[in-house]
């Protein structure tokens, strides 16, 4: 990567550069003609001196000469409008594409670091200066030739101009601009080291406030929060002085430059005035050279502007490309290259040693044959396992040593070969942020695989791309489907799925991703097969339940002629699932649109008597327990802190009646009936007549219902499948009934019956996929998230698997379930296991011992396991 | 049935005697309702103990685990409180205890058993008088069977 901007600017785009110069001046004579001109309107035309006898072969008078004249100087405005908008216009798309160049380039280098660089570099230092520290630079290289050119070019047209009216009066205005270009840059220097001082403190900061929010847990577990305040308090501080010093400084050179521009024109009017007063000089010219003068001000100081900003962007664009000049950095053709090599024979490491630059060795002189056809476990005491299996991965290189498959330097191999023929799996795998699905295939995705569908009018495509060129960025579609289906064995999207239904079961997640399906939501206007699947088992579901009363006890389906009492008031109300926040439980006590369907059918006061009764046992319930209570969180209607309100109104609509409430606490009153779910809280307040006048709300709720309020419920209907609800809901049409013993259970069993018994187990599993694993995974369990890498893994098909405790969060159960399943699996291909328990290495064909980084000891098992061996002892301690 | 009618039935159980009726509606208004079919079991022997069960209509079995099967040993009805003593004190279960008709229940869970004791001293006083009471009433007996023996 080019060391300085300027290299970098003239590498990637000097034919812009020149095209913007040659723009630039082709904008001159008419620059200069707009100058020129106002001198002859005032000159000729006004003053009607030297009138000329014709124009352009025309005979004209003074009025309309001065008509011409004018036209002509509206046209030249015109003109040079339109030249500084073409200009302005491509600047700024140089810049930008050179912005995208050095981000793209930037991006590439930290893809090609070696990984424990990343040991040293925070993401909190990288982020901004790909993103933030690098923007200005984009403006800036637009500006780089052309301003200088530009403004440089203006002024010496505007200096010819003056010399040409009067040497004497030019000399005078440009006298002081050598002792300018003399002291600015060493004022500028000291701004310049501030400056290069500002970015690291802010990169500190960055990386300070990385730390802090990846430390989070240990801030509030310890209680450093004022530490951690201090610490930026003080970094901010630097910051602050830095800054201030930079403007103290910026703003003297501005004052100076300001001081000595003003100096000039006390020449003119001197100098000038004294000519003009002997007649050595038109009074039209000293006017021109005045106005002029007023111009040349403004591009000498858009070039010392220049100056300033260059140096700014000098040291930035230095600073980011330093952090980026990695020596060991990884050959842009590992990354690149398209090759493939079955990974056969042996893996064979030669007086390998790996450790960080001057630290101590966490390997040291491992030699070792590792068959690619069998299974090897790494076990051992102290550093250096999870690093040989990387090794082994090829995610790390060694420091030392070699390591050769066969003939070929195993090291040199390209990651096309070493990323899909071999996969690493550590006990902290890392996910991305989308769907359980998308980080399944992950492995999948190395290349454009075949052209996607795309909405974009392809007009607009191949601009996109030949832009990308222009940019000398990657060009590859992130819309093609770069699944590669055949490295997984399969042929298209469908076998795929099945796949990954198998090893996910193979991994032990396929409850877990059944149980995420179940509690998902589906749009059956997309997937039209799962939502009538679905219907298909609530039906069954029903039949089920109304033929045996033992099953038929544990739910209370939904059913529009009845009220059901293990919902609460307001589902009974809605008959539906509220989408949006519009009909909420929460917000129905202050919704206009149920008030009024409460008073149509003229429950509004029943409802605040139930409010009120409610409040009344609440407040005779909780009034005697402490502040803070878990009971008020579990079981209260009404918080703690709201007692006393509450209090106090019953005390006056004890003495005033429920007439006299204000409309606030009308609203209050209200919002408690709808939260109560008769068969849960058996306060005996629905009555029969109760439950008979809130399903005729209800039937009233649905058929008034304004259109635009249509989308904020989603209704239950015994026939059509609910969008809003998940997949168990809408099998189940129902409530699970309070006071059944292990109800959750019993229903659970009888759903996982009836899925299986109608072949919508693996429907609801590919639902489940779509789960989102949130931010690193953070949605999933640390046992879900090994899993997950562990299928992700398998389903490449990797030539070798190379496992370094990928399974320390399981369960022991289901760690045996999982080692056998992956042994099995694994039959006759290459696996490299690091294992957390000695004893475990036993079902495998070759073991590796290291201790302390070394190899102690290698070979079978049986042969290894005798007393006086590390494998004994390690057994033994076990 | 509503809370006013658990209140009622817990009032005649002897630990709940002398208990405020607001205290009582509270543990109510806490505890889940819980029906068992016939033949349901509430608990088995030896697991571990979480809530307490007040039974309020209906009939219970409690059976001890013997050599040849469960052994009968106790017939329980309305207004009876089984399975305290796994709760008060961590102890596994001593006894299954199956519904012999069908059953309604009022399940105290342990921490809400134990958050009502530490908020409300005087119901902790009502139950130390309880099993003090019982305490007395099996060193009786015990007195009765080593006197019997002799």
């Amino acid at each position: 990567m080019e060391s300085s901007i300027f290299q970098f600017i003239l590498r990637h785009s000097t034919r812009h550069q020149v095209v913007l110069t040659i723009m630039t001046l082709a904008s001159f004579p008419f620059l200069y003609a707009s100058l020129d001109l106002p001198k002859r309107i005032v000159n000729e035309a006004i003053a009607g001196k030297k009138l000329p006898e014709t124009f352009l072969g025309f005979h004209l008078d003074q009025v309309s000469y001065l008509w011409v004249l004018c036209g002509l100087f509206l046209i030249l405005v015109v003109l040079n409008g339109w030249f500084k908008y073409i200009i302005n216009t491509y600047k700024g798309r140089l810049g930008e594409r050179m912005l995208r160049r050095l981000r793209y380039e930037l991006y590439v280098r930290v893809l090609r670091f070696p990984l424990p660089r990343f040991r040293k570099m925070s993401p909190g230092e990288i982020i901004p200066m790909i993103t933030a520290e690098v923007e200005p630079l984009g403006g800036f290289i637009g500006d780089a030739i052309a301003i200088p050119v530009f403004q440089g070019g203006t002024l010496l047209v505007y200096i010819a101009f003056i010399f040409i009216q009067d040497p004497v009066l030019g000399a005078a205005a440009v006298s002081l601009y050598p002792f300018q270009g003399w002291l600015i840059p060493r004022l500028q220097r000291k701004v310049n080291q501030l400056g290069k001082q500002r970015v690291r403190a802010m990169r500190q900061i960055a990386d300070r406030i990385g730390e802090t929010v990846s430390g989070i847990q240990e801030v509030h577990t310890h209680d450093t929060a004022a530490w951690h305040l201090a610490d930026l308090s003080h970094r901010l501080g630097d910051v602050y002085d830095i800054r201030f010093e930079i403007y103290q400084r910026k703003f003297f050179v501005k004052f100076l430059n300001n001081f000595i521009n003003q100096l000039t024109p006390f020449f003119f009017y001197a100098i000038g005035g004294y000519l003009v007063i002997h007649g050595r000089l038109s009074f039209g010219a000293l006017v021109a050279v005045l106005a002029a003068y007023k111009d040349l001000a403004a591009p000498w100081k858009e070039l010392l502007d220049w100056y300033q900003q260059k140096e700014d962007n000098r040291i930035k664009y230095e600073q980011v490309v330093e952090q980026f000049h990695v020596p060991d950095l990884l050959e842009d053709r590992l990354l690149s290259a398209e090759e493939d090599l079955p990974l056969r024979g042996t893996l064979t490491f030669q007086n390998v040693g790996f450790g960080e630059d001057g630290g101590s060795r966490v390997l040291e002189a491992v030699s070792c044959d590792i068959p690619l056809d069998g299974h090897t476990a790494v076990i051992g005491i102290g550093s250096g396992r999870d690093e040989l299996a990387q090794l082994a991965a090829r995610v790390l290189l060694p420091s030392s040593g070699q390591i050769r498959l066969g003939e070929t330097d195993y090291t040199s191999l390209p990651e096309s070969v070493t990323g899909r023929r071999a996969t690493y799996v550590g006990a902290t795998p890392y996910l991305f942020s989308a769907s359980l699905y998308d980080n399944l295939v992950y492995g999948l995705r190395h290349r454009p695989m075949r052209a996607g569908e795309h909405e974009e009018p392809p007009e607009r495509r191949r601009r996109r791309l030949s832009e990308s060129m222009l940019s000398g960025n990657a060009t590859y579609d992130t819309r093609a489907d770069w699944i590669d289906y055949a490295a997984a064995g399969c042929d298209g999207p469908a076998d795929l799925k099945a796949r990954i239904l198998k090893v996910l079961t193979l991994v032990n997640l396929d409850d877990d991703v059944y149980a995420m399906g179940l509690s998902r939501t589906v749009d059956p206007e997309q997937r039209p097969e799962v939502a009538s699947a679905v219907m298909e088992a609530r039906e069954a579901m029903r039949a089920m339940l109304e033929e045996n009363p033992d099953l038929g006890r544990l739910v209370e389906r939904f059913d529009p002629a009845r009220f059901t009492m293990n919902s609460s008031v307001a589902e009974n109300l809605l008959f539906g699932t509220p989408v949006g926040p519009i009909f909420q439980p929460d917000a129905l006590a202050s919704n206009p649109y149920v008030l009024h369907v409460l008073d149509k059918v003229g429950l509004t006061d029943r409802f605040l008597e139930i409010g009120h009764k409610v409040a009344e046992t609440m407040v005779e319930l909780f009034a005697g327990l402490p502040p803070g209570h878990e009971f008020f969180e579990r079981f209260s209607f009404i918080g703690f802190a709201e007692l006393p309100e509450y209090q106090a109104l019953l005390a006056r609509t004890a003495k005033d009646g429920l007439g006299a409430l204000r409309p606030a606490e009308r609203t209050r009153l209200m919002s408690l009936p709808f939260r109560l779910i008769p068969a849960r809280h058996r306060l005996g307040l629905i009555t029969p007549e109760g439950e008979k006048r809130l399903l005729e709300a209800r039937r009233v709720f649905a058929e008034d219902l304004p259109a635009d309020l249509r989308g904020a419920v989603a209704f239950f209907e015994p026939d059509t499948y609910n969008a809003a609800a998940s997949i168990q809901d809408n099998i189940l049409f129902g409530k699970l009934v309070y006071g059944q013993a292990q109800v959750h259970s019993k229903v659970g069993r009888i759903l996982a019956d009836l899925v299986n018994r109608l072949h919508l187990r693996d429907i609801v599993m590919e639902v489940g996929l779509d789960h989102p694993v949130g931010v690193a995974g953070s949605r999933l369990s640390a046992a879900q998230r090994q899993k997950a890498a562990l299928a992700r893994a398998m389903l490449k098909r990797p030539d070798v698997l190379i496992l370094s405790e990928a399974t320390s969060g399981l369960d022991t159960a289901s760690q045996n379930k999982v080692h056998s399943a992956i042994m099995e699996d694994r039959k006759g291909c290459g696996l490299i296991w690091v294992l957390h328990r000695a004893a475990l290495a036993r079902a495998f064909d070759r073991v590796i011992v290291l201790k302390d980084g070394r190899i102690a000891e290698q070979g079978r098992f049986e042969d290894l396991s005798k007393p006086g061996t590390v494998l004994h002892e390690m057994m033994a301690a076990e | 049935m509503s809370i006013a009618e658990e209140v009622e039935c817990l009032r005649r159980i002897p630990l709940f005697a002398n208990i405020d009726t607001s205290k009582l509606k509270l543990l109510a208004f806490t505890s889940e309702r819980m029906s068992f079919r016939a033949g349901d079991v509430l608990f088995h022997q030896d697991d571990t103990g979480t809530c307490a069960y007040i039974l309020m209509s209906g009939e219970a079995e409690v059976m001890v685990n013997g050599p040849g099967g469960p052994v009968p040993v106790a017939t329980l009805a309305s207004n009876e409180i089984v399975g305290e003593i796994a709760i008060l004190c961590d102890v596994p279960r001593t006894a299954t205890v199956r519904a012999a008709t069908d059953l309604e229940t009022l399940c105290v869970p342990k921490d809400h058993f134990f958050q009502l004791i530490t908020e409300f001293p005087q119901m902790g006083l009502e139950i130390m008088r309880v099993l003090a009471h019982r305490l007395e009433q099996t060193t009786l007996r015990l007195r009765e069977v080593l006197s019997g023996q002799r």
